[in-house]
């Protein structure tokens, strides 16, 4: 069942497999804890663990294929998303003086609820994709479902949490779901490609920090439920 | 030629560190030149690249980095000749702003001409990656530029659009990671994503993968054209930007995302077939369409009325780019050009309307045309023009449209022409919205110091400013500007354009 289930891999899986799969695993369960977390400046430091694991990914990826471009990657994307990124959102939190969150709109079981029922649909959705033919081209199906998940589910962060810091951080999260797919997917992406990508989420970043910051100064709070007045 | 394409990116970037360093005047002086002057470089564009209507060129820049063919530039003109009508108009927009500090100015000027780099950038580089950074770009300037006034409808209008944006570009990432893996069978693991490239090899691209890419780019990138369901953020964004950036953001960023859905749609046609890819735009294309024009009906505020003329818009240009008829899918094209003359022109309107009597709100404004001699009568023109009356540039583009849809792509296609029925159908009920309301608050006779009970401005405003005259000349001028556009397009478009959208059409595999 779970061969069917996740796409059938021909050949037993090797080491490298088996690690690139366990970290893409561990982005996902990153996720599921930033649903839960009250406190802000812990829900940073769960990004930065997140980074992390797909930074490790990135040099793991290039030591078994042998591809020095993703050791860069893996170096560049440690340097913005563990160290610098973090740091942007810790300073903006300090300014703030705000610590508790208390922004779970539909309580944490439900946020969780809703989580695990959108991560069986992401596996399952990739696990129906028929990347069959792709399969002997060493394509880890797990990984890639395990990806498509992290996505869905940032998603369910951003919507069930309403403080400007948690979305902000789901967006981020997101952008570690899709990293971690474009490893397992397109690893060999032109590095100038990736150094783009990773230049525009440091623009993005400084721009969601000048606009929580703007909120913040106006509302006096992080919270986004005084944000009403426009009804799309 | 190359020299051209390496300019239009230099010189918007140069205006916009210049007008950060420099003075008010300065900056808005700097901002026309550069707006003008990458017009003139992308019309300096069209011999090389439609010049000859038998065959389809291009011009490449940079090895390769860089390259503009014929589908490319119907986007750069609109693009380039919005700029350089919103550099004239924010000018004026500045100098009636007696509350406008230095700094605002300073971050107005600058901010407007990263935007318009940004979206120049876009069309011109020849890579499905670097066209994502681009765009990503222009989500982060813009977001900034509708936040800039600082009140507290436009940071919740920023951030909305900011997250929403960046979550469905995130989307468009993805996508673009599923279209290099179905790259890699035939190109080899490690290739560039440019686009002659991927278009060369996409018929040998496994279609189920494609297909998966193709719908993560119409949602992920749909969000930034407005699709629906995707399109929430962008009637708050449009209605509380300043004048200057709405104009942009609706008449040409919008537009400006439906090229990368464009790009995406081109290898799917050629990898999973034409079928595909136009039902899906197809599908979007109605909904889209028929959102916008109920919305229409029931908007108070005149700049969100504008902003639900762009949903319906986008959902006309996806429902012509999904006929097969040559005829439809240029007709597209050409209302790509047709709706930014008509749109930036009627979102000019609206901010001088805005601006004299400081208000947005429709039910407060009577008799506009008589207050404003030459911005009344030419927003409503422009927004006749929205509603596609002839002899503007809309009517002829949504006429090919609708021809092409009921001529069909090869024999009778009881699909299109259906669609092409609707369409009728629900533009004329759009037509009904805009031009009740704007005749309403435009033409009909009534008072000015009659505000509803409930309002939240008082009605004093309204009553000191209420002189006949205009505001700004540069405004004036900028609308007029628009308006010959407009109607240039209507009553005899440039034969080299007409090539370049015929050629375009057929790069997007128009009757294949």
């Amino acid at each position: 069942m779970p061969s069917s289930l996740l796409g059938s891999v021909p050949v037993p899986p090797s080491a490298f497999d088996g690690v690139t799969e366990a970290l893409a695993v561990l982005v996902l369960l990153v996720v599921f804890a930033m649903l839960r977390e009250a406190l802000l400046r812990s829900q940073v430091r769960l990004y930065a663990f997140q980074s992390l694991a797909v930074s490790a990914l990135a040099a793991m990826l290039g030591a078994s294929q042998h591809a020095g471009e993703l050791y860069a990657l893996a170096a560049l994307s440690f340097v913005l998303k563990v160290v610098v990124v973090p740091a942007v959102v810790l300073r903006l939190l300090a300014e703030a003086e705000v610590d508790l969150a208390g922004s779970h709109r539909f309580g944490v079981a439900t946020a969780f609820l809703v989580g695990v029922i959108v991560s069986v649909v992401g596996f399952l959705a990739i696990g129906d994709m028929h990347f069959g033919p792709l399969a002997g081209h060493g394509l880890p199906v797990p990984a890639l479902g395990a990806a498509t998940a992290t996505v869905l589910v940032s998603f369910v962060l951003v919507m069930f949490r309403a403080d400007v810091v948690s979305q902000a951080v789901g967006f981020f999260s997101m952008e570690n779901g899709v990293s971690v797919a474009s490893l397992v997917v397109a690893a060999r992406m032109p590095l100038i490609l990736e150094v783009g990508f990773l230049f525009d989420l440091l623009v993005a970043v400084v721009a969601f920090g000048v606009l929580m910051r703007a909120h913040h100064r106006r509302a006096a709070s992080l919270s986004t439920e005084t944000l009403d007045q426009l009804r799309g | 030629m190359s020299a051209v394409l390496i300019a239009i990116l230099l010189v918007p970037f140069a205006a916009s560190v210049v007008s950060w360093w420099a003075g008010p005047r300065m900056g808005g002086l700097v901002t026309v030149i550069s707006g003008t002057a990458t017009f003139g470089l992308t019309l300096a564009l069209f011999p090389s690249v439609a010049g000859d209507r038998d065959s389809a060129s291009a011009v490449s820049a940079l090895g390769n980095w860089l390259r503009v063919d014929s589908l490319s530039l119907v986007f750069l003109v609109a693009t380039a000749f919005l700029y350089a009508l919103t550099a004239i108009f924010a000018v004026g927009y500045v100098a009636a702003d007696r509350s406008a500090g230095p700094v605002y100015i300073r971050r107005l000027y600058a901010g407007l001409n990263v935007f318009a780099w940004a979206m120049a950038m876009t069309p011109v580089v020849n890579n499905l990656g670097l066209l994502w950074v681009a765009i990503e770009v222009t989500t982060v300037v813009s977001a900034l530029l509708v936040a800039i006034e600082g009140s507290d409808g436009a940071i919740e209008a920023a951030w909305k659009y900011i997250l929403i944006a960046s979550l469905g570009l995130g989307l468009s990432l993805l996508a673009t990671a599923f279209i290099y893996h179905a790259g890699s069978f035939s190109l080899g693991s490690a290739y560039d994503l440019s686009f002659n490239n991927l278009l060369g090899a996409a018929s040998r691209f496994p279609a189920g993968t494609v297909r998966l890419a193709y719908l993560l780019a119409v949602l992920g990138y749909g969000t930034k054209v407005g699709l629906f369901p995707v399109h929430t953020w962008l009637p708050d964004a449009h209605s509380e930007a300043p004048t200057p950036v709405s104009a942009l953001l609706s008449g040409s960023l919008l537009a400006t995302c439906f090229y990368a859905i464009l790009r995406f749609f081109q290898i799917t046609e050629r990898s999973a077939g034409a079928g595909f890819a136009r039902d899906v735009l197809a599908g979007f294309g109605v909904a889209t369409l028929l959102l916008g024009a109920l919305y229409l009906a029931s908007q108070r505020d005149l700049k969100r009325l504008l902003a639900y003329s762009s949903i319906e818009h986008m959902g006309i240009l996806a429902i012509g780019v999904s006929f097969a008829s040559p005829l439809a899918v240029a007709g597209a094209l050409l209302h790509v050009l047709a709706h930014a003359a008509a749109k930036g022109t009627s979102f000019f309107g609206a901010g001088s309307v805005a601006r004299k009597l400081r208000t947005k709100d429709m039910d407060r404004i009577r008799a506009g045309a008589g207050l404003l001699p030459w911005t009344g009568p030419m927003l409503v023109a422009a927004v006749l023009g929205l509603s596609a009356m002839p002899p503007f540039g809309t009517f002829r583009s949504e006429l090919a449209i609708v021809a092409g849809g009921l001529a069909g792509g090869d024999g009778a296609n009881t699909a299109e022409q259906a669609m092409a029925a609707a369409l009728v159908v629900l533009v004329t009920l759009a037509f009904l919205g805009l031009s009740w309301h704007i005749t309403q608050a435009m033409l009909s006779p009534g008072t000015q110091d009659a505000p509803r009970t409930g309002s939240v401005e008082p009605a004093g405003p309204l009553e000191m400013t209420a002189v006949k005259g205009e505001t700004s000349q540069m405004m004036v001028l900028a609308m007029v500007l628009g308006l010959i556009g407009l109607v240039v397009l209507g009553v005899h478009p440039p034969a080299q354009l007409d090539n370049l959208l015929h050629d375009a059409a057929a790069e997007l595999g128009a009757a294949r």
